[in-house]
């Protein structure tokens, strides 16, 4: 294709961009580090040596963590399911996986908020069966909000999982089970390793996902149990501190980033071992 | 394959703890007793009477409707060109641009909503509408790149050339045979953007202004305030829809174009 069409194709795309997020990103970020015309990370430094802020940051990194996890834990024997039933459970289950993530956040924060509070699902049974005299908090607790986060990101382990989990040839198994591996050895042996990248891209999706989440931990957490993207929230609309809210967000970027590109490297890492 | 009851057993948990949540909710919408309780009292339409009683959820429909079709619409407007002229190969740096154009997802959406509020509201006062669409472009764009990005990966363009050589010119040939060509991946990028557009709530929640809110926000509103299963009607009639735009898909693309 010749080069003018291409540029007059990309033209109006790379505009855009350049207009409403490139602009906006950099008007908000760059003022974080000058102060009186020289650069600086002093407001960083603050950031990261103030205990309230700390804090906050490593319980967005811990629920990040543990729901990345979790989501593992849950994701991968579930995915391997999907992946070896018949083509038509495989749409049906697919189909039921997917579904809770088609429906609006604000929703399944709230199926958390009638399960878990004083007059939720659980408290209302364990007082039925005399296991409790006072209903437990669990709403507006760090469990809550991990929990509501995890159920956020389950579908998406699932579904990064099975895609890659359909392709590995069920022959592998029936091969490793010939040859006298157990079930479960054989999973680990031969279909673990080989679903390995697309854990890796599940496990990046999760966590940068958990990571920057507003709406769960908004309507599951309340004020005590803050994280990065509600206190860029509170920051900026409840407080009108601007710099103090640009400084979260560029915290944010840079984790996630980090994060992204760390994972990602181990990934290609253990693929060239693989081709070796 | 054999059946191995253990794994199946797991399986069949982990479906329960996705779907029974949304079971419950689906439970409460129709419970007379005016706070969520479990088992119910009584069965009741009267939630969803309120549902469309309420003026905020009535607007947020319309706006969240209007800004999911109208944002995707740009975003197919430039994404399209920019995907086609990106599967082609001789572009140079493709990659770095491929990457910049799904950038938007890098980016956390938090923070695409706050910059926007920054700059294009306060410093620009650019009109409340114009912001929130300025907004779901961005959150729509990656879907659009990567949905027709890949469908355009499937097409051979030996036919493409073909028409060329049969005398079409570049314009003809690119609406006579590559779009038809790469229609349902236009659709189901349509789809998966106007789903999350909707769906969307870190974006929307700093472009809102005054009376003009999106559903998710205006719900996200009604919870702080009120707590009674008018908020569990809603998300019914939301599930329907969902339920009602999967089986579309499924019976015209198959499930999977959701899932890319």
């Amino acid at each position: 294709m010749k080069k003018q069409s291409t540029i007059l194709l990309i033209a109006p795309i790379t505009i855009l961009l350049v207009v409403v997020l490139i602009l906006p990103l950099l008007a908000v970020l760059l003022p974080t580090v000058f102060e009186g015309g020289a650069v600086t990370l002093s407001r960083y430094i603050a950031f990261f040596q103030d205990p309230y802020y700390i804090k906050i940051f490593v319980r967005t990194l811990r629920i990040a963590l543990v729901c990345t996890l979790v989501c593992m834990i849950l994701g991968i024997p579930t995915a391997y399911f999907i992946s070896r039933v018949s083509k038509k459970w495989r749409g049906i289950l697919m189909s039921v996986a997917l579904f809770p993530m088609l429906t609006n956040s604000v929703i399944r924060a709230f199926a958390w908020i009638n399960i878990l509070g004083k007059n939720g699902i659980v408290n209302q049974i364990l007082s039925a069966l005399h296991l409790v005299d006072q209903p437990l908090s669990m709403l507006y607790t760090e469990f809550s909000v991990l929990v509501g986060t995890i159920y956020l990101f389950l579908p998406l382990m699932i579904i990064t999982l099975v895609g890659v989990m359909e392709n590995i040839d069920n022959d592998m198994m029936e091969a490793a089970e010939s040859l006298g591996a157990s079930r479960l050895l054989s999973f680990v042996k031969v279909i673990l390793p080989m679903s390995i990248p697309g854990i890796i891209t599940g496990a990046v999706l999760v966590f940068t996902g958990a990571m920057t989440a507003y709406t769960t931990p908004q309507l599951l957490g309340g004020p005590k149990n803050m994280l990065l993207s509600t206190l860029i929230y509170q920051r900026a609309m409840t407080l009108n501190d601007w710099t103090g809210a640009s400084v979260v967000a560029l915290v944010m970027i840079v984790t996630t980033l980090i994060v992204m590109k760390g994972l990602n490297a181990i990934a290609g890492r253990l693929d060239k071992r693989g081709e070796n | 394959m054999r059946k191995n009851k253990f794994l199946t057993f797991y399986a069949c948990l982990v479906f329960g703890f996705l779907f029974l949540p949304l079971a419950i909710i689906a439970v409460t919408a129709f419970n007379t007793a005016p706070t969520i309780s479990f088992p119910i009292s009584g069965f009741t339409f009267k939630w969803f009477a309120n549902v469309f009683a309420t003026k905020s959820f009535l607007s947020g429909f319309q706006l969240s409707f209007m800004l999911a079709i109208v944002a995707t619409l740009i975003a197919l407007l430039v994404g399209v060109p920019a995907a086609y002229a990106l599967s082609r190969n001789s572009v140079r740096g493709k990659k770095l641009l491929k990457s910049f154009f799904l950038s938007p997802t890098i980016i956390p959406g938090i923070v695409v909503g706050y910059s926007l509020y920054q700059f294009i509201v306060l410093k620009l006062k650019l009109p409340v509408m114009q912001g929130l669409l300025i907004g779901h472009f961005l959150v729509v764009l990656p879907y659009v790149i990567r949905v027709v990005g890949s469908a355009l990966e499937q097409f051979d363009f030996s036919i493409e050339e073909m028409a060329w050589t049969l005398g079409c010119g570049k314009a003809q040939a690119f609406f006579k045979v590559v779009l038809p060509n790469i229609s349902s991946g236009i659709v189901a990028a349509f789809m998966l953007a106007f789903i999350n557009s909707f769906n969307n709530i870190p974006v929307s929640m700093f472009l809102s202004g005054p009376g003009v809110r999106t559903l998710p926000t205006a719900l996200m509103n009604y919870i702080e305030y009120f707590y009674d299963p008018t908020v569990s009607a809603v998300s019914v009639l939301l599930m329907a829809a969902t339920i009602a735009i999967m089986f579309v898909v499924e019976k015209t693309l198959g499930i999977g174009a959701l899932t890319k």
